[in-house]
């Protein structure tokens, strides 16, 4: 492409946000802007934000799907929480997202698509770019739908349809020119994504060159920005959304601890995109199961578990609900199993697409009877990676269920990972029990010592034949028992064995550099968020202490010291105050909340409001 | 992991070896004893190392079925046990997995479970102990009683049609489908050794005698022997003390009883279609006063675990599973 003749400023840091109608494709827009960027070495972080329906009516304001992407030449911790440019492909996305354009941001429109009719349909009354509504923004109208057909008139092959549905990457395209993003690599893309149709990777590739183009050309752009590469540590980096990474996590724990993964799972969103991430790479020997529901998907993990597999299930809110009484089975029977709750917006279907973190009480207390689970909760999309492998390395050692909890944010959101060293990544070991009790009987139900887990022996092993179940099992036999006192023996041991595991775990880190009396403490997929409100607070000259929570079940064995440590302790969830709740119960701290349920993730400026309403 | 562990030459077992130290809890009579014997008895026919054998169950008395076997077993939550073999079937194709299961267990709660895990023709062996009633809950009907039943929960009658497990299994596509009788040894011992041999999903409903909430529930068949039409393949459908009746299929695929001369229906266990099958199935005590036994059912099908593996092993011969050239896939960049 020709060399810029127009001056170039540079930027720190700059978030873009996408938004047009479900049919737009601006969630392919977005992800091509992000490898555009990534490759470039920026700092990023995504957030995309799309409606459940998959083609609500086109035009409509329901309808609308946004993709936002902040990168700087620095570290960043969220997907920031204005953009500073809004890419609004018709009305309705205008209508639905100016709200987040701070004033003096740069608009950029489809002038093309403000017709009566579209106006009409996302409820304008008259139309935004004459009426003088958009007076306080850097507004650039653009014929980006006729200047896409001109741009693709010549392909032969392509319907008028087709050509006007490469207007994304006219965008796309006008974009990378403004941001000095690389191309290539998008111009490869098509080629592979519409290998089967070239014409239509042809008619893309004029329409993201044309968009290019145009942004040189044109007046209407008088500079483009420039944000330099940050000095992330050094390595090999790639973009990784939070669903991709726990798939990946799963995969890890299976290869680490030598135990195939088997995957019971029934499709909801946002889950889904685990179970076909791992449908994919049954070349480790992963067996996923599309079950008939949420309650077969997780008998079935439980099943393969008993038979020595690593036996997952993942599923969110409404489907983990459904999964309660087998996983207190897993309960009972002190065997390994992993529950992914990838959280969204609630009660009962509520928000599909949107986050939340209101399922915490819920796979802490949702079962009958005294049933202790522990339960970790991953705090970014790379940090997925890592949860993944920690969460079944505590099933397998203690026999145990554990919940993992992550939300649609997380899941959907995604960060440039370091790859890491996978020779580095330790080994979980696994000891099935494989001969016989030198004397007397096979014990099914006598502990280790330290861990207090029970052994387990896969059947196939000769000699170790022994039932299990879910009546009440007499200590070290393991034979049905209804004693009184035995009961209460084994209810203990179950909530000791899950206590316990607080001494395997790291301490609750406290990032308190100036000394404060005020502690932030926060959990799972908020940390961005509050990590930025605590630096925003700082940069301001407050002081202020944070601490987040990986363990929910049991906590960090320093925790109460951590919380009794502080005059004021805050905790920002997205409920209305789970967290706050049990470290209250449980440490007599009279912590504070912070709670917005709006289905959306915290923005920085809330959090640092909050804090600053504090001190 | 997948290798078995026996290597075959292991002495030759009797039903005592299958016997658990557990003491049995059934109601004196009751008719789960004599499956518990049938099934002890014709273990040691599988040859098949006892530790290779699982039996998983869901909840009621014929679940409990697991603690008394001398294998390994789950006695596991109600309805699920098909859901829970399922995922050891496939992850395990080396062991040998049954599944026992009441009425209401599995035709009520585990409804789902079950039809899904015939369709998909897992290699499970379902025994539905059928006995018209929630045993273990004192008396409630079940999915499987005649209406107008009355029983604590429906004093004036119990208003709902019941499923014949029968054509619920053909309708869900089992590939193997038959009955017994508890007390029928020999014949529920022929019906296990050939759901044994069998592919895939075999489903054996076993007529079952609970003598404290249901008793006599079967005694047109337990009792008059004379009205159980013995389904053998290859041979022609009659019954009767004398073998006076015959079984027919009507110009419209149903199934008639006639008697006396005539030309029954030879029986075809492998017919490609279900709908023989399934109009033999309609003849019941409440139709004719008589219901075959024995093999409804029984066809090849690709076995889930089967293609599953293939799957599995397509993909490793197509790439080796590396996990650093796994996480390193897609767009990477590095910073110096
Ligand atoms: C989730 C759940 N609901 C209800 C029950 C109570 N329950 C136990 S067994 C049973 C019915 C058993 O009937 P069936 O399956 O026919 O077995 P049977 O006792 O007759 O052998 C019921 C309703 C339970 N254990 N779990
Ligand atoms: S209640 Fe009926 S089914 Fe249950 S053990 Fe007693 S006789 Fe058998
Ligand atoms: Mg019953």
């Amino acid at each position: 492409m020709a060399k810029d003749t127009k001056p170039v400023e540079q930027v720190d840091s700059v978030i873009v946000r996408f938004a047009g109608d479900s049919g737009d494709g601006m969630q392919l827009t977005g992800g091509r802007f992000t490898s555009e960027t990534a490759v470039l070495g920026n700092d990023l972080s995504t957030f995309p934000d799309f409606p459940a329906e998959i083609r609500a009516p086109a035009g409509s304001l329901p309808g609308v799907s946004g993709f936002q992407v902040h990168f700087a030449d620095h570290d960043i911790l969220t997907p920031g929480d204005a953009p500073n440019v809004l890419v609004a492909m018709n009305p309705a996305a205008l209508k639905t997202n100016l709200r987040d354009l701070p004033r003096g941001g740069t608009l950029i429109v489809d002038q093309d698509t403000f017709t009566e009719r579209n106006l009409a349909k996302a409820g304008y009354d008259a139309n935004p770019l004459e009426d003088g509504s958009l007076d306080g923004y850097d507004v650039h109208t653009v014929p980006l739908t006729s200047m896409t057909l001109e741009a693709t008139k010549e392909v032969e092959g392509v319907t008028k349809r087709e050509a006007e549905r490469a207007k994304n990457m006219f965008a796309l395209g006008l974009m990378s020119w403004l941001y000095h993003r690389p191309t290539d690599n998008t111009v490869s893309f098509l080629e592979r994504k519409f290998a089967k149709r070239p014409e239509i990777a042809e008619a893309n590739k004029r329409a993201f060159h044309a968009g290019y183009a145009f942004g040189e050309t044109t007046e209407d752009f008088a500079v483009s920005y420039q944000v330099k590469p940050a000095k992330l540590r050094p390595g090999t980096y790639r973009n990784i959304t939070g669903n991709q990474a726990l798939a990946f996590g799963l995969i890890a724990a299976s290869v680490k601890s030598g135990l195939p993964l088997f995957l019971g799972a029934y499709p909801i969103t946002p889950a889904s995109s685990i179970l076909e991430e791992l449908a994919r790479h049954k070349n480790f020997g992963v067996r996923t199961f599309q079950a008939e529901d949420e309650i077969a998907a997780v008998g079935a993990a439980l099943g393969a578990s008993f038979g020595g597999s690593l036996g997952v299930s993942t599923s969110a809110g409404p489907g983990v609900v459904l999964k309660s009484e087998t996983v207190g089975l897993a309960v009972a029977l002190e065997l390994p199993l992993l529950i992914l709750d990838i959280q969204r917006a609630g009660p009962s279907t509520g928000m599909p697409t949107k986050p939340e973190q209101a399922d915490l009480l819920m796979v802490l207390f949702g079962r009958n009877s005294e049933s202790p689970v522990p339960v970790l909760a991953a705090s970014t999309p790379a940090q997925c990676f890592d949860a993944a492998i920690e969460a079944a390395r505590i099933a397998l050692k203690y026999r145990t269920p554990v919940y993992l909890l992550s939300d649609a944010y997380l899941a959907n959101g995604s960060e440039p990972w370091l790859l890491p060293d996978v020779d580095a990544i330790p080994p979980i070991e696994v000891d099935f029990t494989t001969e016989p009790p030198a004397e007397g009987d096979f014990q099914p139900y006598v502990r280790d010592d330290e861990t207090l887990a029970r052994p387990w022996a896969i059947p196939g092993t000769p000699g170790l034949e022994h039932r299990i179940g879910g009546l009440e099992k007499q200590d070290v036999t393991g034979n049905v028992d209804y004693d009184p006192e035995n009961h209460d023996l084994m209810t203990r041991l179950r909530a000791q064995k899950v206590a316990g595991i607080a001494s395997d775990i790291p301490e609750l880190e406290v990032d308190d550099p100036d000394g404060a009396d005020l502690l932030v403490l926060s959990w799972g997929g908020t940390y961005g968020p509050v990590a930025a409100g605590v630096r925003r607070v700082r940069g301001d000259g407050g002081k202020v202490a944070h601490a987040h929570l990986h363990y929910v079940n049991p906590f960090p064995r320093n925790t109460g010291e951590v919380v009794g440590a502080y005059e004021r302790v805050l905790i920002p969830e997205i409920n209305l105050g789970q967290l706050r709740k049990l470290i209250r119960a449980e440490f007599l701290v009279d912590a504070a909340g912070f709670n917005l349920v709006r289905g959306l993730p915290f923005r920085a400026s809330e959090v640092q409001e909050a804090i600053e309403a504090m001190l | 992991m997948s290798e078995p562990n026996g290597n075959g030459a292991q002495p030759k077992l009797t039903a005592k070896a299958y016997k658990t130290d557990q003491e049995v809890r059934w109601c004196p009579g009751c008719g789960d004893y004599a499956i518990l014997a049938a099934l002890q008895g014709f273990m040691p026919e599988l040859e098949i190392p006892k530790e290779r054998i699982v039996f998983v169950s869901g909840i009621g008395c014929a679940a409990r079925f697991p603690y008394y076997m001398e294998t390994y077993g789950m006695h596991s939550i109600h309805g699920r046990a098909p859901a829970i073999a399922t995922g050891l079937s496939v992850s395990r194709p080396d062991l040998s997995v049954w599944v026992v299961t009441g009425d209401g267990d599995a035709l009520s709660i585990g409804g789902n479970h079950l039809i899904h895990a015939l369709r998909r023709n897992v290699n499970i062996k379902i025994l539905l102990f059928n006995n018209e009633i929630y045993g273990l809950t004192k008396g409630q009907y079940s999915p499987t009683s005649p209406r107008g039943k009355v029983t604590k929960s429906t004093p004036m009658g119990s208003l709902d049609w019941p499923f014949n497990p029968i054509s619920l299994a053909i309708g869900a596509e089992a590939t193997f489908v038959a009955r017994a009788i508890d007390t029928d040894r020999a014949q529920l011992t022929e019906v296990l050794r050939a759901a044994a041999a069998h592919k895939g999903s075999a489903f054996i409903e076993i007529f079952q005698n609970c003598n404290i909430f249901n008793d006599n529930a079967f005694d047109f068949v337990r009792e008059e022997k004379e009205n159980r039409i013995h389904l053998q393949h290859g041979e022609p459908v009659r019954f009767g003390a004398e073998g006076e009746r015959g079984v027919r299929l009507r110009s419209d695929g149903s199934a008639e009883v006639f008697e006396g001369d005539g030309d029954p229906l030879a029986w075809d266990a492998h017919h490609p279609e279900a709908s023989p099958a399934f109009a033999l199935s309609r003849l019941t005590r409440d139709t004719v006063g008589a219901t075959p036994i024995g093999i409804f059912r029984d066809v090849e099908r690709p076995v889930y675990d089967e293609l599953m593996a293939d799957q599995l092993r397509t993909a490793s011969e197509q790439r080796e599973g590396k996990l650093g050239a796994l996480l390193a896939g897609g767009d990477t960049w590095t910073i110096s």
